[in-house]
């Protein structure tokens, strides 16, 4: 480990502690949380704000011990970024499939079928 | 002096990327449904990936950012693949 100004030290050391801690803590909220359907909610705390803290250390600490910038971390935040929307939402869709082809009972409400609004200007039925 | 505080802030963060590991496979092995298993699996990879570039940070070297850059390649490629079997594939009477 080659030698950095303290306050990098500090810098990286900070950020890479934030970043563990918002995983952790989507990872107890994935532990924790009753449905399926809040449980998705709860890891994308570590794959956003997680994976940014401690991705942005690395950037800087390789920065500072290479004399060069290095930017190469980057490419791993794209591409979590990028992925992990489409990753949850096929998974949360065939979820949804599953619950509503056994009708099982905690589906969230559709619009239009499960809640229904009145217009009051609709003209009245019989 | 530097070393030091990073040794130990790398140690602290790894211990918590640890305990979201050991979470993340409490709810892969108690999760009722598959799709469960599937979300906590998910964020294993994460937490790996992560894991490996405070490994990385702490070794001072760029080779684990490239096995950090395969896990992620992999959750992606995992995930999409098991959620089409849950799509398709299952069998529901």
């Amino acid at each position: 480990m080659s030698e950095v100004p303290v306050w990098v030290a500090a810098l990286v050391g900070g950020l890479s502690i934030l970043g563990a801690a918002f995983t952790l803590l989507g990872c107890i909220g994935l532990a924790r949380f009753n449905s399926f359907y809040a449980r998705v909610h709860a890891p994308t705390l570590g794959t956003s704000l997680g994976s940014i803290a401690i991705l942005l250390a690395s950037a800087i600490y390789f920065t500072v011990s290479a004399q060069r910038p290095a930017v190469h971390e980057v490419l791993i935040l794209v591409f979590i970024s990028i992925t992990t929307p489409v990753t949850l939402m096929l998974l949360a869709r065939a979820a949804l499939y599953r619950d509503r082809a056994e009708s099982s009972g905690d589906v969230p409400l559709q619009w239009g079928e499960d809640i229904v609004v009145e217009r009051a200007d609709a003209p009245s039925q019989g | 002096m530097s070393a030091a505080i990073l040794h130990w802030c790398l140690l602290a963060s790894q211990l918590l990327i640890g305990l979201a590991m050991i979470a993340a496979t409490y709810r892969m092995i108690r999760g009722p449904r598959a799709q469960d298993r599937i979300l906590a699996l998910d964020a294993f990879y994460v937490a790996a990936m992560l894991m490996l570039v405070l490994f990385g940070i702490r070794i001072g070297s760029n080779i684990y950012f490239e096995v950090a850059l395969l896990i992620g390649a992999l959750s992606f490629v995992g995930t999409v693949a098991l959620a089409k079997f849950l799509m398709r594939g299952e069998v529901i009477e």
